[in-house]
């Protein structure tokens, strides 16, 4: 049996009615494989894996794979996970979200999460419009574009989603898109193995929308665009801001240490009890 | 009798409604809390972060009402008892959430303080303006049970009886009590040893592969099986399969929500609580929840002594609406008199249930006072 149908075999569900939904060439396939592979490589148990999204093109996932699988409401994942990770901390909980379900509806809870460090790994993937709705713009569309409800042009200000989560306080987050599938599966693998609130934002296509109002081309121009306007972190850190104003910057933007949720809600617990805790 | 090992110790204590309701939920098994401060609900938040952390649980304070809510649903998905407690405009909030509890049949307690609204109110004064809400607050059909209390005591037992509730049926329970409730305090006495019935959710017996987790049973309530105990399944706020899986077929879409009815409606009898007080030969009835019920039991007690023949009707089952009690007494009084801090919430209920067999009259304040005996009584005077 060759591997990747292997992977399929054993983690998507044999009971659920396939077809999914996503359009040919959609980039949430190939982010779905990458978080497969490092699901694989790391070795959990399906059991032991909790699969958490919002709404949106990107929520539907979780029903396809073969783990304990919740999908919420618009923007909200991240609560669920919170409450999910605290109850049964030995569970590996991860989201997975879309631009408007992680920064718009979901802001608060994102830059919450992070700044409380919950043991969690939010996927966001960044196609830089609402698809499922049918493609209006989103708080990542970038200034000037077009959209179902931008058809004039957007003037507002795009958010940048990594920056905006190193800023809240998690302790890794990284960059991918989904022409970089391998990148991909190595940030994901650092992601779920680093304790604490972990990032990874993926830069995906929507040919279906975003491609068509602002004549992008074809799923592949689109993923050959991400080709020629990704960076590595080590370039972009010789490189003047101008620059690098047009280019997606890839790679770990950060990976630091800092107190987990849990782990500190035990020494709480300690304390209640009065024990005494450094 | 029971033979006990060991004397049984009783404790007397003078709490408020709050603090009942915290003894409540950890008595009946919460060991999740997820909260955001509001008044007059804070008290259950500040008493929980204390007191969870001491046996194992977990207290969190989220960023919105709306966090709170999902964290409370996750902790229960993860196996554990989960509540919230709010007052209006949080409990506003909650209403997107409480419709994925109750499509994806979560258990969890929400305890909402009601105070004067709309909006902001207000956030120190009583009212039970909330009844409505409470019922049809979360868009879509849907069926919900809420509860209410009217003294200390009963802050401790109904909340014990919401978590029974939402672990049986599988639905979030309401308890909606007042800002007086809250805040009153009167004197309790605790045991060690009393025996209360504590309910936990029915888990699957049968292998994960044969687990099918919105199957339909005699009781209408589906086995739960937590996350991470081998049963891999599908949770969704879409409207799904019994498998759990999102569909749009109508002929999986309508036995499901025909269900989610059934479940609570199969059971009236037994959630539906009410207390008859001197209704027997009553002329009039008054029918009153939360702290109302106590100003009325005053005025039913001081209208006997002038010789009238009156009665109480003390819902604390709020929802499903207690209507065969309220058809009960609909046909032996002549005049029933809904007394309420709103514009007539229960009345409508209670009218839309009366058949012409009795006058309904309602007595409403809305100005963030109680409703005293004296205004009641005099309500009965005019009718009497």
């Amino acid at each position: 049996m060759a591997e990747v149908t292997k992977l399929i075999y054993k983690y998507l569900r044999h009971d659920k009615k396939f077809p999914h939904v996503w359009c040919p060439g959609c980039g949430i396939g190939i982010m779905l494989g990458a978080l497969i592979r490092a699901i694989d490589r790391i070795g959990y148990e399906k059991d032991e894996i909790v699969l958490v999204s919002g709404i949106g093109c990107s929520g539907r996932l979780p029903v396809y794979v073969d783990f304990n699988t919740l999908h919420t409401t618009h923007g909200r994942a991240l609560s669920f996970a919170t409450g999910v990770k605290l109850a049964k901390p030995a569970l590996k909980v991860i989201v997975v979200m879309g631009d408007g379900d992680a920064v718009a509806i979901g802001g608060n809870h994102f830059i919450h999460a992070a700044r409380r460090n919950i043991d969690v790994t939010a996927i966001i993937v960044n196609n830089n419009i609402y698809g499922m709705t049918g493609g209006q713009y989103s708080p990542t569309t970038p200034y000037g574009m077009r959209s179902a409800t931008t058809v004039y042009s957007n003037i507002e200000q795009s958010f940048r989603i990594s920056e905006l989560a190193v800023t809240a306080g998690a302790v890794f987050v990284g960059r991918g898109t989904v022409y970089h599938a391998r990148l991909l599966d190595s940030l994901m693998e650092k992601a779920f193995l680093k304790p604490g609130f972990s990032v990874v934002e993926v830069i995906a296509h929507c040919h279906t929308q975003y491609g068509r109002v602002n004549r992008l081309g074809s799923a592949v121009e689109m993923m050959e665009w991400q080709r020629d306007h990704a960076v590595t972190v080590e370039k972009a850190a010789t490189m003047a801001s101008e620059a690098l104003q047009d280019k997606i910057v890839i790679g770990v933007l950060v990976d630091k240490e800092l107190p987990v949720y849990q782990d500190e809600y035990e020494k709480i617990r300690k304390r209640a009890k009065g024990v005494a805790v450094r | 009798m029971k033979k006990l090992n060991r004397r049984e110790k009783k404790t007397e204590v003078l709490l408020q409604g709050n603090e009942a309701v915290v003894e409540g939920a950890l008595r009946a098994g919460c060991r999740f809390f997820a909260g955001y401060p509001i008044t007059p609900a804070t008290e259950i938040s500040e008493i929980l972060s204390v007191k969870l952390p001491q046996v194992d649980g977990t207290f969190i304070q989220m960023e919105d009402e709306i966090a709170s809510l999902g964290a409370v649903i996750g902790a229960s998905l993860a196996g554990v008892k989960a509540m919230t407690a709010t007052s209006g405009p949080g409990f506003s909030l909650m209403q997107e959430n409480l419709g994925l509890a109750i499509i994806a049949e979560v258990p969890c307690v929400i305890v909402n303080v009601m105070r004067g609204g709309p909006s902001t109110g207000l956030p120190t004064s009583p009212a039970q303006s909330d009844v409505m809400q409470a019922r049809w607050g979360t868009h879509g059909d849907h069926p919900i049970i809420a509860l209410s209390a009217s003294t200390v005591r009963e802050c401790y037992e109904m909340t014990i009886k919401a978590f029974n509730f939402s672990e049986k049926f599988r639905n979030p329970v309401i308890l909606l009590i007042d800002e007086v409730m809250a805040h009153m305090r009167e004197k309790m006495v605790l045991s060690d040893q009393e025996e209360v019935e504590i309910f936990n959710r029915v888990k699957p017996t049968v292998p994960p592969e044969w687990y099918i987790p919105y199957e339909d049973t005699p009781r209408g309530v589906p086995a739960m099986a937590n996350f991470g105990e081998g049963y891999r399944y599908h949770v969704t706020g879409l409207t799904h399969d019994i498998r759990g899986f999102p569909t749009s077929r109508p002929d999986e879409i309508g036995p499901l929500i025909a269900r989610l009815h059934r479940k609570i409606s199969q059971h009236f009898s037994e959630i539906q609580i009410v207390e008859y007080d001197q209704t027997d030969d009553a002329d009039i009835t008054i029918i009153a929840y939360g702290c109302v019920a106590r100003s009325a039991r005053r005025a039913v007690r001081e209208a006997r002594e002038k010789g009238i023949k009156v009665g109480l009707l003390k819902l604390m089952t709020l929802w499903p609406f207690v209507r065969s009690a309220v058809e009960k007494v609909l046909q032996t009084s002549k005049v029933l008199i809904v007394p309420e801090m709103n514009m007539g919430q229960v009345s409508r209920e209670v009218k839309r249930v009366n058949r012409g067999t009795a006058k309904v009259l309602t007595l409403n304040k809305v100005d963030g006072t109680i409703i005293t005996p004296p205004e009641i009584l005099n309500r009965i005077m005019e009718v009497s």
